[in-house]
């Protein structure tokens, strides 16, 4: 390992904004999409701004969808990078990396419901973990702009809701995906990849046990 | 449950915040970081940044001020102005902007809305409406608003143009409602509630704020998604976390940044 955080460029508009919210917590990540870099960094970030196909074509174009699925170190994704670690995203019908079981689904346009949901809505939490740590206080709002969801699963760790709970935080095993934009959710998105920096290689998967 | 929004919106020109009345006679307000830092501590949801002469002076947005907030601050922002381009769009989201409004440019050619959709998704795109009443009793579109000696009156009727815009795949609608703007006697309720009806994007309000109760009305009457402001916010005039509290105990569900408990 060489101790580098990793962002893994998706094609995501908001990859700039996570490498400053990176640099606000003391950490200079760098951006690359070599197989081996990736492969020997100690975290991997996968952000994402934009629409699942093209998302996907750009990691397949680069073998970087097999890179990914393989690896052992923490790898967060963020937005449409979460979206992207699920078996498949109903936008433009796209089978997805696989990482984490479930599919992602559109919200409803039919029952009035704006879509993107998008501001600041409560993490409500469904199972305790390290990913989690110090988000007990009275803030627990995140900053969300996405039209699709995970539905909550055995891998939801926060849940949020908009017409319907869905996925907000997910953990499979070293697999984590935040749906909303921690680097712009304020003193709890800092906090939120604060904890995904703290957790090691070594870090026990995920259970379902809770372990507060 | 999703949190009703309060964005202060500054105006920007010559790298320096600026707000004039009624769209006119701008006076300096401060240093863009400096305010947004501010604004971020307050409790501020988001923040919109407009470079209002950049559209009537065919200039683009200078990406260095972008960059700057960016690393500064961790609430979202739209920047606004000058974006005539998916080019355009590209290098401010790119550095660091999580939306771009378009206003003038997609009125002398919508398909610019879709072309953003197309490459950067619904949601980084946001459509700023420029809208006055005109004696007939019709909501008009207006352009190039940051000048007044450029600004003109279009054909084109409001609820029109707000309906095209979400067709062609505006993730957002800001209606300027220039007939409040600036005199703090209110938002436009009944001209919000007519584009409410018809919107089914979040749609933000701007122009008319000078009370803590005016933002209570426009969340209950008018069901906006967020209410933008300048002059009370940038004045002193309203408190962030005061106005937030009032609008709590109002019933507006509304974002706290401070322990409740």
């Amino acid at each position: 390992m060489s101790g580098e955080v990793v962002l893994v460029d998706a094609g995501g508009t908001n990859i700039g904004s996570v490498r400053y919210a990176l640099e606000r917590l003391g950490v200079e990540a760098v951006m690359s999409d070599d197989p081996g870099r990736i492969r020997a960094a100690s975290h991997v970030i996968l952000p994402g701004v934009g629409a699942a196909g093209p998302g996907m074509a750009r990691l397949r174009e680069r073998g970087l969808d097999a890179v990914i699925r393989a690896l052992t170190q923490p790898v967060l994704g963020v937005c449409l990078g979460m979206q992207l670690l699920f078996e498949h995203s109903q936008e433009g019908d796209t089978p997805c990396l696989g990482v984490v079981p479930g599919r992602v689904l559109g919200f409803p346009r039919d029952t009035g419901l704006r879509v993107p949901h998008m501001g600041w809505n409560t993490l409500d939490t469904v199972r305790e973990d390290p990913l989690l740590a110090g988000l007990d206080a009275g803030d627990r709002h995140a900053y969300f702009v996405h039209g699709y969801a995970a539905p909550v699963g055995p891998y939801t760790l926060a849940s949020s809701e908009y017409g319907a709970p869905f996925s907000a935080v997910v953990r499979q095993g070293n697999f984590c995906g935040m749906q909303f934009h921690p680097e712009r959710s304020a003193a709890v998105g800092a906090r939120l990849l604060g904890n995904f920096l703290a957790l090691g290689s070594a870090s026990a998967p995920s259970t379902g046990e809770v372990v507060a | 449950m999703l949190k009703r929004r309060l964005i202060p919106c500054l105006d920007v020109r010559d790298g320096k915040v600026v707000k004039g009345v009624r769209f006119r006679d701008h006076v300096v307000m401060g240093d863009i970081v400096d305010l947004a830092l501010r604004y971020r501590d307050a409790g501020a949801d988001e923040l919109v940044f407009y470079d209002i002469t950049a559209s009537p002076e065919g200039r683009r947005v200078e990406r260095a001020w972008v960059e700057r907030v960016a690393r500064g601050i961790d609430i979202p922002f739209c920047v606004a102005g000058g974006i005539r381009s998916v080019e355009d769009a590209r290098d401010v989201l790119h550095a660091g902007a999580d939306k771009v409004s378009v206003n003038s440019p997609a009125l002398e050619r919508p398909g610019l809305i879709a072309e953003l959709a197309e490459a950067f998704g619904v949601q980084c795109v946001v459509v700023g409406v420029d809208s006055m009443r005109d004696a007939d009793g019709e909501w008009r579109v207006r352009q190039y608003t940051g000048n007044p000696d450029k600004t003109r009156a279009l054909t084109r009727r409001t609820l029109d143009w707000v309906g095209e815009a979400q067709r062609l795949g505006a993730g957002e609608i800001v209606l300027n409602c220039m007939g409040t703007d600036g005199v703090r006697a209110g938002y436009d309720i009944e001209q919000l509630s007519r584009v409410r009806a018809i919107c089914e994007v979040p749609l933000v309000a701007s122009g008319g704020a000078g009370t803590p109760d005016h933002f209570v009305e426009v969340f209950r009457e008018a069901h906006v998604d967020a209410a933008l402001a300048a002059s009370v916010f940038h004045g002193g005039d309203i408190a962030i976390p005061d106005l937030k509290k009032h609008l709590g105990r109002a019933g507006v569900p509304v974002r706290y940044t401070w322990n409740t408990d």
